[in-house]
């Protein structure tokens, strides 16, 4: 605790001008990263370059693995030794850790994943924006399994958003992803560090003596006490569907109830983990349901309408999975129509249907051409349909 | 937007466009105390292609990051000049490297050679950019001359904050020269023009 | 036998159901028993041993002993090796790992692992063949031999681990069989002795799928081709290379220093933290 009181001294007492990515390195550090694990990649770079001088500093270790799959091994493995860690990368690289994304899962290690959504698919853009990847954060890994993705649309979330998604790992036992977009990684800003102090979860260990524990045992949270390798726990870790000892099992009674917590652990959990923001929505006629980058240019254009006597409103989710349901239901019982801006041909905005009970007439506004939806774009769009 | 104010550094890659745009931000932002947001565009050429850098700045909070109309804008090659000009307000200020941009769209444009200066002054082309940001400091209201000196002699590497110093001040005394000779009017410009 | 017995309840897991997966005459069983021996000679505690694998028949390894084991995805056990052992060197971390997913998709991670020097005991158990997926050919399957997917012959050479290791870099290479036993030990022995990244190869063998589909004979009999085609380093010395040419090295192929990855990486830190380094 002292050691984090100095920590804290040392570097957060001054103003900085920070970039996405360099608020995010900030934002694991005081979360208690102390495992980098990552393959070069535009526009991810700049937080395995950081990474690679803070980390010894603090007696962390920073890896150059040969890829990306590689990369998310050693998160895995570093992870189970105790180290609270950390990949970044971006599309091409997301794409290459998914099997072992997976593998974290299903093993309920906790990680974090940064990916930078550049233009896909494919090599695609490497140094421009898009927001691509949102599915691929749900879906991306095969087979049923939960997921967390949080997305940040300022420095200052870039930062405290990263402390969560680590909180949230620790907490849940899941792999966190952090999806940025090239505006948001690579975009300065000013930000105060440890200004406000966000609490660090750490995972919860096993009380009982080691012939007792059992791995993946049931808990009213559904997420069973974790011992880290070398504790004197000695137990075993698969990927393939373990029984509460993780032992392999094939037998249906006990893969049906793993596969039930795994997926509950996440579901009875919702307020916790959904963060999102609200504004102006509660008169709205119209509003905007937007992300990322594009949740800024969403703002401005909210103001200008209202500048102008439209009433629109904008809720920011910050939290893409698990989806906001109820906050989204709620905008769109509130509102006429709902405008779903994405630099994508419509993945959120898939959601939004999804949800949709015939309350709000959904529009979307779908920009592939690697620039970034300006304000004029989502305030035509806001006129049009009110 | 009454109180954006945007600016565009622009010209090709290894102009050191996007260092200035941070410099400039860590002045206005940290030392002169405004909110600030700054971006880059940018191709995949570590050398060449070309390059932008943007900052916003405002007294409250930044929404959309990116450079709309713009206040200033700085063209340190003859394409981005054409690229970018029309983006420019009608009170928006034109700054140009003269060494490189022959062709002035608009009355409203300060011509300065930063790199000819940096190359016969300091016998290194890589200051141009530490020379420009000394005009901005001087020829506009955003950013003043002590946060400037501050924020770059905390961003340059170490035992180069002389000759950085220096190419600041060499900046601002060509900003004064260039002052004091007016901005072209439409008239004088078409005037310019004949001759 | 009493002593075997006691090593037995010593480090199996006994709440773990048995029977085991491998079959009937399988090497893997004898590779398991050599590594039991030899981590008990070392005396390390079952507290400190990680024992990390990969997929495949050698995968499904560490499930019986009783140490901190970790079954990872297809190939990558080297990876995640490499988080635990950096996350916690105070850790022994061994990987068991077949042909295939040590050199074909694991190939990569391999030769980079050997480069890095990390100090990780690699032990790929070589029966040339995919056996648990049925018999498919694999980077080590010899050029000319009959598997399931290479029904009108192998087209392909194949890779030599150890050569290869020696090439990459590893500190300590070694080539045993499961026939040699008790030399399997010692090579495991100095393997897991050594600072840096060693490689134990064991030139094993799958009756099941590989020697059926080329009448090469029941366990016993391809033991017995072991027998007769390997040949220790020390006698190999002397020997003409058309002698050598159907023979299979057996012994430390290399034991050499190099700088490991854990110790450069101590300076690293010293130096991020201003401390100055001679």
């Amino acid at each position: 605790m002292k050691r984090r009181e100095e920590y804290v001294k040392k570097r957060f007492n001054k103003e900085k001008l920070l970039q996405g990515n360099e608020a995010v390195v900030e934002g694991a550090l005081y979360a208690g990263c102390r495992f980098f694990a990552g393959y070069p990649i535009t526009p991810a770079t700049e937080i395995s370059e950081v990474m690679s001088q803070r980390l010894p500093a603090v007696d962390g270790t920073f890896i150059q693995m040969e890829d990306e799959i590689a990369s998310m091994g050693a998160v895995i493995g570093a992870s189970l030794a105790g180290a609270k860690s950390m990949t970044a990368t971006s599309g091409p690289g997301f794409s290459l850790m998914q099997e072992n994304i997976g593998y974290a899962c299903i093993a309920e290690v906790p990680c974090v994943v940064v990916n930078v959504m550049r233009g896909g698919p494919s090599t695609g853009l490497p140094t421009s924006p898009a927001q691509g990847d949102i599915m691929q954060a749900r879906w991306g890994t095969h087979g049923d399994h939960p997921a967390i993705a949080l997305c940040p649309s300022t420095i200052r979330e870039c930062y405290e958003l990263t402390i969560k998604a680590f909180n949230f790992s620790e907490k849940y036992r899941n792999p966190v992803i952090l999806l940025l977009d090239e505006v948001v990684a690579h975009m300065r800003e000013k930000i105060t560090l440890g200004d406000d102090r966000i609490d660090i979860f750490n995972r919860v260990k096993p009380t009982v003596p080691p012939e007792w524990y059992i791995p993946y045992e049931d808990t009213p949270f559904g997420i069973p006490p974790m011992a880290n390798f070398g504790e004197g726990y000695r137990y075993h870790v698969t990927g393939l569907t373990h029984d509460v000892r993780g032992f392999p099992t094939s037998r249906p009674d006990e893969i049906d109830p793993f596969i039930r917590r795994i997926f509950r652990k996440i579901s009875q959990n919702f307020s916790d983990l959904q963060i999102g923001e609200s504004f102006m929505t509660e008169d709205a006629d119209v509003s905007v349901i937007a992300y990322g980058c594009v949740a800024r240019s969403a703002k401005r254009a909210v103001i200008d309408a209202r500048e102008r006597g439209i009433k629109a409103g904008l809720l920011k989710i910050n939290t893409i999975w698990p989806f906001m349901r109820i906050q989204v239901e709620k905008v769109l019982k509130t509102s006429h129509c709902v405008i779903v801006p994405e630099m994508n041909m419509g993945q959120i905005s898939r959601e939004v249907k999804r949800v949709n009970k015939g309350d709000a007439k959904v529009f979307t506004i779908n920009k592939v051409d690697s620039t970034i939806i300006t304000p004029t774009e989502i305030f035509n769009r806001i006129r049009e349909v009110c | 937007m009454g109180n954006r104010y945007d600016i565009r550094l622009s010209g090709s890659g290894g102009q050191g466009l996007i260092l200035m745009g941070i410099i400039l931000a860590e002045a206005i932002g940290i030392y002169d105390g405004k909110f600030v947001a700054q971006t880059q565009s940018y191709g995949p050429e570590a050398r060449g292609g070309s390059s932008k850098a943007e900052v916003v700045v405002s007294d409250q909070e930044i929404d959309y990051p990116k450079a709309l109309r713009l206040d200033l804008l700085l063209a340190m090659n003859q394409k981005s000049c054409d690229d970018y000009y029309m983006d420019l307000k009608p009170t928006g200020v034109l700054l140009v490297d003269s060494t490189f941009v022959n062709q002035i769209p608009i009355p409203r444009a300060y011509q300065i050679p930063f790199t000819r200066i940096a190359r016969d002054r300091f016998k290194k082309e890589m200051v141009a950019n530490i020379i420009a940001l000394g005009a901005i400091s001087w020829l506009t209201p955003i950013v003043s001359v002590k946060a400037i000196e501050a924020a770059v002699l905390a961003r340059v590497p170490r035992g180069t904050e002389n000759l950085n110093r220096n190419a600041l001040r060499a900046g601002i005394s060509a900003a004064k020269k260039v002052e004091k000779t007016t901005l072209l009017t439409p008239s004088n410009f078409l005037e310019n023009e004949d001759t | 036998m009493a002593g075997v017995t006691e090593l037995i309840h010593k480090y199996l897991r006994h709440d773990k159901k048995f029977p085991h997966v491998w079959c009937p005459g399988c090497g893997i069983g004898i590779m398991l028993g050599a590594l039991i021996r030899a981590i008990d000679q070392c005396g390390f505690a079952k507290d400190e041993i990680v024992l990390v694998a990969g997929i495949g028949c050698t995968g499904r390894l560490p499930v019986y002993v009783d140490f901190n084991t970790l079954h990872t995805t297809h190939g990558r056990a080297l990876t995640f090796a490499t988080g635990v052992k950096l996350a916690n060197p105070k850790l022994k971390v061994i990987v068991v790992m077949g042909d295939g997913d040590a050199v074909a998709i694991g190939g990569n991670h391999f030769i980079h692992a050997a480069r890095r020097n990390i100090d990780l005991t690699a032990i790929i158990l070589n029966n040339s063949v995919y056996g648990m997926t049925g018999g498919q050919f694999s980077p080590t399957t010899p050029y000319g031999m009959r598997t399931t997917t290479t029904m009108f012959s192998n087209v392909e050479q194949a890779f030599k681990i150890s050569e290869l290791a020696v090439t990459a870099g590893a500190v300590f290479v070694a080539r045993g069989s499961v026939y040699h036993a008790k030399m399997l030990d010692g090579l495991l022995e100095k393997a897991f002795m050594k600072n840096g990244f060693s490689v134990v190869e064991v030139v094993s063998h799958c009756h099941t799928q590989y020697g059926r589909l080329n009448r090469m004979g029941t366990a016993v009999e391809m033991m017995q081709w072991q027998k007769e085609h390997a040949i220790t380093v020390e006698k190999a010395a002397g020997m003409a290379d058309e002698e050598l040419a159907d023979k299979f090295k057996i012994g430390v192929l290399i034991d050499r220093e190099l700088p490991v990855f854990q110790d450069e990486y101590d300076k690293v830190k010293a130096r991020a933290k201003g401390i100055s380094i001679p």
